[in-house]
């Protein structure tokens, strides 16, 4: 492996983005709503522990527990991190503490954060209690964050039947990761390549098999694959499907052919759809040429070269 | 005999962990070390009886990146092979089982991590718990720091013993080629209190690969196997609030099942990416100072995500394959302030 990239490597911006959507459970329905209402539930297991964020199942016996219990809005740091440089999505933008806390009345801790002027004013054991959040839904950031407050611990809890109006019964957890896309060496080449309107593989050292798309590896023979050749620019309809559905973005009317197509000298087929010619009368061993429109990074189409079919026995190993 | 079958490690190959690889695809970063083992044992792909790999696509944003390392191995005519979402350690696990069995009489087991083209940071958040703790964000270095602080609060250990790890560590890693930080590194500033820069695993991208066979094959390939004489993993609740995060049971648990009490050790790989993980990690397997730990630096000089256990369990067995240990423990930990934790105990014959 080199340390230093090579100048020309192709780089992108990849975002990766999802709505983690999760159904509850009777106790985090009751723990969500229960935030949004301003009530702190905790659930108490068969040897009269009460957990805070409370579970459905017992963490040492696994049994289904469902007594649940109101708790304090105050409670005790058990530890601290004072975290200098908040990340974005976190909860506060200026410096803050992430805090395990045991709220008063609970046997067990919840992590948040703790909005506090600087670490010389956090310690374990500290008072805190919690700020809501104006706007609250159901969700633990319905707890804006600690803040400090000095009152005196107490165990008391009182029970409660984890019943509100509307209660929350799903939540969606948006997550979205940043990333810095680079294709690597292989792919790189081809992509360039496409640039020029060209198309090239590589082949095994091994088994001569020319690839396109290139990955680097022969996945027959396990080796790397350097060796550049540029493959097409006709091929062969190896094999092809008729599409019926049209697809939410795409200009381009229904039925149309996608195929398999190998391209002239190449050992792999490659995906496109096939134009310039009635979708029933797309055949095995078709005859095609890519179609470039501008300012396009690869072939808009295929569509044939008007040339006979290809013998069945020339791309039977392709299909 | 405790299991069914004698298995040993007979071949270990790591990358050097870098912190960018922009020119490699995942394959390309792969495919060295799984063509270093096998030229070690001298087995083709085809003489290997099962594969197994560890990785997570979620760590370079590629989805189904595992499906296209396989090109590295050679995988036609079809391969019996598996996967794990998990540290490559558990994919050896998996392998160790199958050879068990008598379903394989050799395996080879790889492991990779690309952290370079995301924050891993934030990546590993979102293998929490989504309901009440991934929309806070936390970060592993925020989740690593409360627990150093607990640790602190209990008089297990303070900065200057924490600063103290870092800096073993990486004198160590001075003679391991393939370590990415090593020598004399200052503490720096903190990442999150009571965590500085220096407490924390450097960001690098790594691969990691070995090969497992039993009995007498095992003889064959290797002049000294690491013999693995157990094997165990164990996890604890995910919510940090229930646990106590000064200790590790779950990692002293798997390490009695796995032997690792029934003889002296002389050498521990230890899977610790923070400093403070170390000391708990000491405590909960209550090593004396006769063990030699992470001598080849640790995952504070190398931490390849989903390869740097993998490699604790290849570093300790290539020590035995050397003759420099006799009797070695290696460990892998995954999720957060070690969840989960996977014990091997291996040992050369003299």
């Amino acid at each position: 492996m080199s340390a230093t990239p090579s100048p020309d490597l192709l780089r992108a911006p990849l975002v990766v983005e999802f709505p983690f959507t999760r159904s509850l459970g009777p106790v985090q329905s009751a723990f969500l709503t229960g935030l949004r209402e301003r009530t702190v539930l905790g659930v108490r297991t068969s040897d009269g522990k009460i957990l805070v964020p409370p579970v459905e199942y017992d963490p040492v016996t696994a049994e289904e527990i469902r007594d649940l219990v109101e708790v304090g809005a105050t409670g005790t740091v058990t530890t601290w991190a004072w975290n200098p440089d908040p990340r974005r999505d976190q909860p506060l933008t200026t410096p803050f503490a992430w805090v395990l806390v045991r709220l008063d009345g609970a046997d067990t801790s919840l992590l948040h954060v703790l909005d506090a002027p600087g670490p010389e004013s956090v310690r374990s054991a500290m008072r805190v209690r919690i700020r809501w959040a104006e706007e609250r839904t159901g969700a633990i950031t319905d707890i804006a964050c600690f803040e400090p407050h000095e009152s005196e611990p107490t165990a008391h809890v009182t029970g409660h039947s984890g019943e509100f109006d509307d209660a929350v019964t799903g939540i969606v957890t948006p997550a979205r990761l940043d990333y810095t896309y680079s294709p690597g060496r292989a792919q790189t080449g081809f992509i360039n390549a496409l640039a020029g309107r060209r198309t090239v593989g590589e082949r095994c050292p091994s088994c001569r098999k020319v690839y396109v798309p290139p990955r680097g590896a022969c996945p027959t023979c396990g080796v790397a694959t350097a060796e550049q050749v540029e493959v097409g620019p006709r091929g062969t309809v190896t094999t092809y499907c008729i599409v019926n559905i049209k697809a939410r973005g795409l200009d381009i009317d229904v039925p149309y052919v996608y195929a398999h197509i190998a391209l002239d000298g190449a050992d792999l087929a490659l995906h496109g759809r096939i134009g310039g010619i009635p979708y029933d009368q797309v055949r095995m061993g078709l005859r095609v040429e890519p179609v470039w429109t501008e300012g396009s990074r690869h072939p808009d189409h295929y569509r044939p070269t008007g040339e006979p079919d290809a013998d069945y026995d020339l791309y039977k190993e392709l299909l | 005999m405790r299991y069914a079958r004698d298995v040993a490690i007979v071949a270990f190959a790591q990358t050097d962990t870098l912190r960018r690889s922009d020119e490699l695809s995942e394959v390309e970063m792969v495919m060295p070390v799984l063509h270093d083992v096998l030229r070690q044992t001298g087995l083709r792909s085809s003489d290997i009886g099962f594969t197994c790999s560890g990785s997570t696509d979620y760590l370079a944003g590629r989805a189904f990146s595992f499906t296209m390392a396989l090109d590295g191995v050679g995988a036609w005519p079809p391969i019996s092979e598996s996967h794990v979402e998990m540290d490559g350690a558990w994919a050896l696990y998996e392998a160790w089982v199958k050879i068990l069995t008598g379903e394989a009489d050799t395996a080879l087991v790889y492991a990779y991590g690309k952290s370079s083209p995301g924050e891993v940071r934030d990546v590993l958040t979102r293998q929490l718990d989504p309901y009440y703790v991934a929309p806070l964000w936390p970060d592993s270095v925020a989740l690593a720091a409360l627990q150093a602080q607990a640790l602190i609060d209990a008089g297990g250990t303070d900065e200057p013993a924490l600063a103290a790890v870092a800096a073993r560590s990486r004198t160590d890693a001075s003679d391991n080629p393939h370590a990415q930080l090593k020598g004399s590194i200052p503490s720096g500033e903190y990442i999150v209190r009571p965590l500085r820069r220096g407490d924390c695993p450097p960001v690098g991208d790594g691969a990691a690969a070995v090969i497992l066979a039993a009995g007498d094959r095992a003889r064959d390939l290797c002049e000294r196997p690491a013999w693995i004489r157990g094997m165990d993993h164990r996890i604890e609740p995910h919510s940090l609030g229930v646990r106590d995060l000064t200790d590790s049971p779950s990692t002293r648990l798997a390490a009695g099942r796995a032997g690792a009490f029934e003889a002296p050790l002389d050498t521990a790989e230890l899977h610790a990416p923070f400093s403070s993980q170390e000391v708990v990690l000491r405590r909960s397997l209550n090593l004396n100072d006769s063990v030699r730990v992470n001598p080849s630096g640790g995952a504070l000089a190398a931490n390849p995500v989903m390869a740097a256990g993998l490699i604790r369990l290849g570093e300790a067995a290539a020590r035995i394959h050397r003759g420099e240990s006799d009797r070695a423990l290696a460990h892998a930990t995954s999720g957060p302030c070690l969840q989960q934790n996977l014990v091997a105990v291996l040992e050369g014959e003299s």
